[in-house]
């Protein structure tokens, strides 16, 4: 389990980053999945670049109605409260819940959202916010509305000309309300079936259901299932048409559950 | 225990943590000799296929079987009537028998060019039909793994009791179909060798992660076509053996060719995917059980279909039989069983070969015996403690032989039983149930035979039969005294255990008693650490060994007091007359340093002394368990969640209580992994599929739960100290005990779970089954 060889270069700055990927680098940054695809040669890219040393890759930006995250902030320090308000405690409450405290001391949030593993937490939890991913590419920056971020497995709306260098979420009114739960049998398991609700005061609330090995299910308007948890949750689940119905049955007590508690 | 309280039965700190603590072990890994070579191995990306050929890269250096004629096969054969012989290449000959098995060696400065010239070579291979089930294995038109063989099995094994007249007298009758995962035991640290040649001393020296140093030093000899003098196997710190430690390796053998091809040190460091995917194969059982018992539980008879999937070769030394055949010889467990039908399979398919691990077939035995008890419980209407107390040998009955011939030395089953059920507050449970919660109480009783020596495995015919286990004492002129044994240890805290003895004996202070293991150049032949052997085996021969020291120095030390020796004993590490006494420190010192002062006739065998011991009769000692457990289920999602788990254990007399609890915890660790998490599945082309530690889930710290454990002690009347063997019990229980809780917990859907793991999955099929999801 070594790597094949590859050559390794450390932009400075956000255009050599660039340049780099042009030129076909791998980009990484906390290497949580990269690593171990690597050591198993299910990837062997020919460069790596390692985006750790760009210029406000950790920052964390609070701006006047929204708080603008560095794709290279680690789970740890949103774990540790560096995001501010409310979306900082509900961002911290999923941090806690990474794998292990090891792999959060290292592992990003961009890294986790751009690698999107349809068992990521981020990657069900970010499509809930009214927030935006900051795409950077040769043209300059792009806002793509995080619902539309993840396209698939493991595919995301980046183009390959582009880097992700930061995740917009807004600053969340008194009153919203949150739920999210998830299925590991043991800390540190990709999980099995996630679902997260967010419902902010005067707007519908949103909805996601992931971790079915498939792109994660974005609800726009959940009104619906935060009336009616149960059935609304049986009903979404039974269009899905998983195969494997344990699978099946975490996902209906995911967003069942996820729905109550932000209901 | 030795007023000192530093003797046997003393919860003596391991001497041995402050290196372990400190992170200064010394593993295989740590040790990197100047100018060493790593290796990597090309292995075989199929499971069943011909291989032509292999192409090599136009660099570097890569060795095939045909580039390494000198190494011999793998042969562990068993005498037992009907079994197939399977030899094992080092490296693949003209077939591929299973995915990840040895194809090359590539060698390089270091393991990720070795890697890259791995991956480099093409070999050359005709697919063939995979047999990846056992049970498909054994179908008439399945193909042939070794093609000169009639079926793919090592042996079949029966005892044929009448039972076609039960259907009519029993009161209940059940049958089950249970399977056990194959699992991988999975050690923190893996396999790994170091070959050298010495040319000096014309030396073969192979540092190993095993457990059983001599027995590697025969294989690689028999194997290599070496005396066994020109082979020297040093086993440093082992980082978990488990069973996994207890085979000869291909990678052993592999390694000690180059090295003396080479004239240049190799290493190779298994990774975690070799472990998991390629070599630690263990444990997968499938049984059709039926049993018949009369209306209040008493058991008449059961009948019992059992294959165990064995794998492609017949691993050294413990051959690839052992564990089917073991069923039969086990499964009546701490049971009066009656009648008793069987017939058991080894069964061969494109996997790696099985390896005894921690339980051996115990674990799936037990499941098998106490979910079917508790089926036959359900059916009578009546309580699990119940039928197994009807059934349990009573303590008035030992030495108790049962129908197969298992001898169990001593103890009160049915105590202990009694003493685990107590601990739960079983009406609460029941009101539990019946306000609706899914909870459930589950029990199993078990024994375990351990130290089983000569008379047991002679009959076996494998490569190895344990005789008397050897050690030396001896004392250095300072009067330190020094312990050698040709036994392992890994976890087990001998190093402290066997002082223990030491002191009980000699009154040495454990500070001042080293023990010296792991190394065939400094330690007498042993067959190694198994069998829940070490502590009956090395504790009598480490005890006889500072007896006949104490002898000796008893001669010396009475010479000294100028008294006669009859009037002199050997007393808090001194020899004593009246007020006078002389230190074994003094009589050390005489011995080596100032002979002037010995009279001539002093016995000239001097203060070292190699003793051999074994317990007569040597069937082995039974320790035995009662594991109760309290499950909660989650209807919805499947999860199980251990609430309370008790065990009531007797391990006869404890060297080191503290010891032998971690011991116990450690087992029921890896038992509750065999309960829940983990399994190796094989797709149909007979890949495995969990290639990662993500995948292939061990229980954490967060999935074992506090566990309550409670020491009975009934001393084994046939060991020095009446101790028992107890290395393997905690991991005996728990899958049986646990299955049992979920299926007590289910029992009002009438729902049963019947493979393991009990994964989420596999709980709510279950309850699916019954129209209960």
């Amino acid at each position: 389990m070594k790597p094949a060889p590859f050559d390794y270069t450390r932009p400075r700055d956000w255009s050599a980053a660039l340049a780099a990927l042009a030129a076909g680098a791998r980009p990484t940054a906390g290497g949580q999945s990269l690593g171990p695809m690597l050591n198993l040669r299910l990837a062997m890219p020919e460069t790596i670049a390692d985006l750790r040393h760009l210029p406000g890759f950790g920052v964390i930006d609070q701006q006047r109605d929204c708080v603008r995250i560095g794709a290279g902030t680690t789970h740890a320090r949103i774990e540790d409260g560096a995001v501010p308000g409310q979306v900082g405690a509900i961002l911290a409450r999923i941090a806690r819940n990474i794998a292990y405290r090891a792999v959060r001391n290292r592992g990003t949030l961009g890294g986790s959202l751009s690698h999107a593993d349809p068992a990521a937490d981020w990657v069900t939890v970010l499509p809930a916010f009214p927030g935006h991913a900051i795409a950077l590419g040769p043209e300059g920056e792009r806002r793509i509305p995080l619902g539309c971020f993840v396209t698939g497995v493991f595919a995301v709306a980046l183009q390959e000309t582009e880097l992700l260098q930061a995740v917009e979420l807004p600053m969340l009114p008194e009153g919203t309300r949150f739920g999210h739960w998830k299925f590991c049998r043991k800390p540190g398991e990709f999980s099995k079936a996630s679902a997260c609700v967010l419902a902010l005061p005067g707007s519908a609330p949103r909805a996601v259901l992931a971790a079915l090995d498939q792109r994660p299910l974005v609800i726009d308007d959940a009104a619906a299932l935060l009336a009616a948890p149960e059935a609304e949750a049986a009903r979404i689940v039974e269009g899905l048409r998983l195969a494997d119905p344990w699978r099946e049955a975490l996902a209906r007590v995911a967003l069942r559950n996820a729905a109550q508690e932000a209901a | 225990m030795t007023v000192s309280g530093k003797g046997v039965g003393a919860s003596l700190r391991r001497k041995e943590d402050r290196r372990f603590l400190q992170g200064r072990g010394r593993y295989v890994g740590d040790i990197r000799p100047a100018g060493v070579l790593e290796v990597a191995f090309l292995r075989s990306p199929v499971a069943h296929a011909r291989l032509r050929g292999v192409q090599k890269p136009a660099q570097g250096l890569v060795f095939t079987a045909a580039d390494l004629l000198e190494i011999g096969p793998i042969r562990a054969n068993s005498a037992l009537p009907g079994f197939r012989a399977s030899d094992q290449p080092a490296l693949a000959r003209d077939k591929l028998r299973h995915v990840g098995e040895p194809i090359a060696a590539c060698l390089a400065e270091s393991r990720a060019a070795a890697e890259d010239l791995a991956a480099a070579c093409l070999p050359d291979y005709e697919e063939l039909p995979a047999v990846s089930d056992m049970l498909a294995a054994l179908a008439p038109d399945a193909p042939l793994i070794h093609e000169h063989w009639s079926e793919n099995a090592f042996l079949e094994t029966k005892r044929e009791d009448e039972v076609a007249d039960l259907d009519a007298i029993a009161a209940a009758k059940v049958r089950r179909r249970l399977r056990t995962a194959r699992q991988s035991m999975a050690p923190i640290e893996g396999r790994g060798v170091i070959a050298e040649w010495d040319p000096r001393l014309e030396q073969l020296i192979v540092t190993s992660s095993t457990q059983m140093p001599h027995v590697t030093k025969s294989g690689i000899a028999e194997c290599l076509g070496l005396d066994e003098g020109q082979v020297r196997v040093i086993s440093p710190d082992v980082g978990g053996g488990f069973g996994y430690k207890g085979i000869l390796l291909a990678e052993e053998l592999v390694c000690a060719a180059l090295a003396i091809r080479l004239g240049r040190p190799v290493r190779w460091l298994e990774d975690r995917l070799e472990q998991l995917t390629a070599n630690a194969n263990c444990r997968e059982h499938f049984y059709d059980v039926t049993a018949w018992a009369d209306a209040e539980g008493r058991l008449l008879a059961c009948e019992v279909e059992a294959v165990v999937d064995a794998g492609a070769y017949s691993a050294y030394p413990f051959s690839a039989c052992l564990e089917a055949a073991q069923i039969g010889s086990i499964f009546p467990g701490p049971y009066t069983l009656p009648r008793f039908r069987f017939r058991t399979v080894s069964a061969c398919t494109n996997k790696p070969p099985i390896l005894p691990y921690r339980g051996v077939a115990r674990t799936g035995v037990c499941f098998a015996m106490e979910t079917t008890l508790d089926a036959l419980a359900r059916q009578l209407g009546i309580d699990a403690a119940a039928i197994r107390a009807i059934n349990l040998v009573p303590p008035e009955a030992m030495p108790y032989r049962n129908l197969v011939g298992k001898v169990f030395d001593s103890g009160d089953y049915p105590e202990a039983l009694r003493r685990a059920v107590a601990a739960i507050d079983v009406a609460a449970l029941r009101a539990r149930q019946a306000a609706g919660e899914t909870v459930g109480l589950g029990l199993a009783v078990f024994c375990e035979q351990g130290a089983h020596g000569t008379s047991v495995y002679h009959g076996w015919g494998i490569p190895f039969v344990p005789g008397f286990e050897q050690a030396q004492a001896r004392f250095t002129p300072d009067g330190v005294l020094e312990l050698r044994v040709g036994l392992h240890s890994h976890g087990q805290g001998l190093e402290t255990t066997l002082a223990q003895v030491a002191h009980e004996v000699l009154g040495v202070d454990p500070a001042r008693v080293r023990l010296v293991h792991g190394d065939t150049a400094l330690t007498p032949y042993s067959t190694g650490t198994w069998g829940s052997r070490a502590m009956v085996m090395a504790g009598g021969a480490v005890a006889e060994a500072c007896r006949q020291l104490g002898e000796r120095a008893l001669t010396i030390g009475a010479a000294l007091l100028q008294a006669p020796r009859e009037a002199c004993v050997l007393r808090d590490g001194a020899i004593v007359q009246g007020e006078a006494k002389v230190t074994l420190d003094e009589v050390a010192r005489t011995w080596y340093r100032r002979p002037q002062n010995l009279p001539r006739e002093v016995d000239k065998g001097g203060l070292e002394v190699t003793a051999g011991y074994r317990p007569d009769p040597d069937t082995g000692t039974h320790s035995y368990a009662a594991h109760a457990v309290v499950a909660r289920v989650d209807r919805e999602t499947g999860a199980v969640v251990l609430e309370q788990y008790v065990i009531v254990e007797d391990g006869g007399t404890l060297v080191n209580p503290m010891i032998v609890d971690g011991q116990v915890l450690g087992g029921t660790a890896q038992g509750i992994g065999t309960a829940l998490y983990e399994e190796m599945p094989f797709d149909a082309q007979g890949q495995p599929l969990a290639g990662t530690l993500a995948d292939y889930l061990l229980p954490g710290a967060s999935e074992v739960p506090d566990i309550t454990i409670e020491h009975m002690v009934t001393p084994s009347p046939w060991t020095r100290f009446g101790q028992k063997g107890i290395g393997e019990s905690g991991a005996i229980g728990p899958p049986a005990a646990i299955v049992n809780a979920i299926n007590d917990a289910l029992a009002r859907f009438g729902a049963e779970v019947t493979d393991l793991p009990a994964t989420p999955a596999r709980v709510l099929a279950a309850l699916a089954k019954v129209g209960a999801a």
